[in-house]
């Protein structure tokens, strides 16, 4: 379990306060050039219903431009479902629906009447907790999204490819094999093709359900590693069960419990100095 | 002291004699049912080969070899004497020859020679236009239901929202599969032949048919719909994909050697049943083949021959005699081969697209 002592080894931290006073929402200055991150997401009043089984209650949550945030909680806590809320992937399971409050990026309300869900996911893209390559080729893999928005030229789409493959880290294992199928890949592997293919269609959030949790520790590494390169470039949330990888990976982190959020802050704050007891209760391995 | 006893000893009882005869049982239906169908096919085969194999004629065109089971009509066997000795020829080789011998006559100034023949009808000749029709039939019944079958299926499964709704067409369509043939017959009678008023003919029995095989076709299309992973759809919408585009590019190809699965049974009941096609499609006889209309429009809706339904004719419509087993073992032995080619070219279709996508 992670405590304040292996944590502190783990990542160490510039600045160890154990104050209250020092609790705050600033960014971590070991992860960044830029000291002040934008708001890109904002979670309103948000409530959420399977059928008549409420699932998420009033989350008021404000994600930074260009940052991991992590969510963390025990499984059923209702942090996935609140993944899956960002991109709608919840419209694809019957009865569900937000009662109240809205998800706004840059402004726009994503569940509005002139929002297009097809639009939102091309912006919003994800990668699944069970690695899912298409069975085809890596390449066909990679094009997937490029493809089915119309794309035919084929320097156009070999550039992609190489870039995205080298995007995720990938590159230089798979480059002498693009025409094999995706399904040969080791899980690690698999797992950064996805990502790759996700990263094709140059979206500007990644949304990662438990990307890790089918993956042995190298695996799980590399594709941490992966996180902290693509945070340059894109909005990352992660919901992870690991608390040892949101204290690696992620600028601020999120604790849910119930289908409540209970805590949300700097990684750092939250891990050797939660605010709520329940968050201590939970960071600690007292419960969960 | 004694051996110990072995707690492991078998306990003399009833359950190990059940075991045997239920083995025995359990063996011996497996292999009665073996030695049924090796009857069957050796009796079909044992008869029916001859047939197709005394039937090599050569010609004087191009490829100098036909075989007049498979590719001529029909004919009426005459069986007479001449000169002494027996002769039997079909409809059309014995007008010739009798033309041949009356103008050999008057040649020679003899009076005609009198023919006394018994005919047997269709005992000589071919299946030409069975063939033909049968294969018409199946073609066009299954892409009906194939396109039908497969529409219904992606909106059962990929659209439609589970309710009462969709489990009352499940039901209905479950039912549609216990239908005897001879309804759907009866029902294409009265709806396409004389309601559509489209008499009898290929289109008729093409709908007919694909209504009977439609249970089938959408059944096993949505089991092989529902066995393409949940992540293939999830990954493909979370790229912005739309729905169709998903379905599409990632769902039917995969599901794709699974439905020709379910055509493949499809196609062996489509080509054997006789009481559909008996009220909406097909003659008895028909020289003429189906491409030999004069509109193009005509070529719907005119009857065929079919094989199972000439097999019938011949076996229970037509007086028996030592003629018509010939006809009798030979449609039986080709239809079989016909629909083992049909069936074979199925399954290595599918099994190529099979090897093309796995997961």
């Amino acid at each position: 379990m992670v405590t304040a002592s292996t944590l502190s080894k783990a990542a160490p931290m510039d600045t160890p306060s154990a104050t209250p006073a020092s609790r705050s929402f600033q960014v971590p200055s070991r992860t960044t050039d830029k000291d002040q991150a934008d708001t890109l997401i904002e979670i309103e009043n948000f409530d959420f219903y399977y059928g008549t089984k409420q699932a998420l209650f009033d989350i008021n949550l404000k994600l930074d431009d260009k940052r991991v945030t992590a969510f963390i909680g025990p499984s059923g806590c209702g942090k996935s479902t609140l993944l899956r809320c960002l991109n709608r992937m919840n419209d694809l399971i019957d009865g569900t629906s937000v009662k109240r409050g809205s998800v706004k990026i840059r402004d726009v309300d994503i569940n509005g009447r002139d929002v297009d869900s097809i639009e939102l996911r091309k912006r919003v893209g994800m990668v699944f907790q069970k690695s899912n390559p298409f069975p085809k080729s890596i390449y066909e893999n990679v094009v997937y999204g490029l493809r089915i928005q119309g794309e035919t030229n084929k320097a156009k789409l070999d550039e992609v490819v190489e870039k995205s493959l080298r995007g995720a880290a990938l590159w230089d294992e798979v480059k002498d094999r693009l025409h094999e199928s995706g399904l040969g890949l080791s899980g690690g592997q698999q797992q950064r093709l996805c990502i790759a293919r996700t990263i094709a269609v140059s979206p500007e959030v990644i949304l990662m359900d438990e990307p890790c949790s089918a993956l042995d520790p190298i695996a799980t590494a590399k594709v941490e590693e992966l996180i902290h390169e693509l945070k340059k470039d894109f909005t990352i949330i992660i919901v992870t069960h690991s608390m040892q990888q949101a204290a690696r990976c992620s600028d601020k982190t999120a604790f849910f419990y119930m289908g409540k959020l209970i805590e949300y802050a700097d990684t750092r704050t939250i891990f050797m100095n939660p605010g709520n007891p329940q968050t201590e209760a939970y960071v600690s391995g007292r419960f969960g | 002291m004694s051996t110990p006893t072995n707690p492991f000893a078998a306990k003399p009882g009833r359950s190990r004699a059940t075991e045997k005869v239920i083995l025995t049982v359990f063996r011996f239906a497996t292999y009665f049912i073996l030695l049924c169908g090796l009857i069957v096919f050796t009796n079909i085969i044992w008869k029916g080969l001859p047939t197709v194999t005394n039937a090599f004629k050569t010609t004087d065109t191009f490829p100098y070899v036909t075989n007049t089971f498979l590719f001529e009509a029909p004919q009426s066997l005459y069986v007479f004497e001449h000169d002494g000795k027996k002769m039997e020829m079909g409809d059309k080789d014995y007008r010739a020859f009798r033309a041949a011998e009356e103008a050999k006559a008057t040649a020679a100034g003899l009076p005609a020679p009198k023919f006394k023949a018994d005919s047997y009808v269709y005992s000589a000749g071919g299946i030409w236009p069975c063939i033909v029709g049968t294969v018409l039939l199946v073609v066009g019944s299954m892409s009906i239901a194939l396109f039908l079958g497969v529409c219904s299926a992606i909106y059962l499964n990929e659209y439609a929202k589970d309710g009462p709704i969709v489990r009352f067409i499940r039901l209905a369509i479950l039912n549609l599969a216990g239908v005897p043939s001879i309804v759907f017959g009866l029902f294409g009678f009265g709806m396409f032949v004389i309601f559509f008023g489209w008499n009898v003919s290929l289109i008729s029995g093409w709908f007919t048919l694909a209504f009977m095989v439609l249970p089938v076709v959408i059944t096993a299309s949505e089991e092989s719909l529902k066995a393409v992973p949940k992540g293939f759809r999830e990954g493909s919408l979370a790229l912005g994909a739309t729905k169709w585009q998903t379905i599409r590019k990632n769902v039917l190809p995969y599901a794709l050697p699974g439905i020709l699965t379910s055509s493949i049974l499809g196609i062996a009941r489509v080509a054997g049943e006789t009481a559909p096609i008996m009220f909406t499609a097909a003659y008895v006889v028909r020289d003429k083949l189906p491409w030999d209309v004069e509109k193009a429009g005509d070529f719907f809706f005119q009857g065929v021959m079919a094989l199972p339904y000439h097999i019938y004719v011949v076996s229970s419509k037509i007086p028996q005699n030592e003629y018509t087993s010939r006809v009798q073992y030979g449609t039986a032995f080709v239809f079989l081969g016909i629909v083992a080619l049909i069936a074979t070219a199925s399954i290595i279709f599918r099994n190529k697209l099979r090897s093309r996508y796995q997961w």
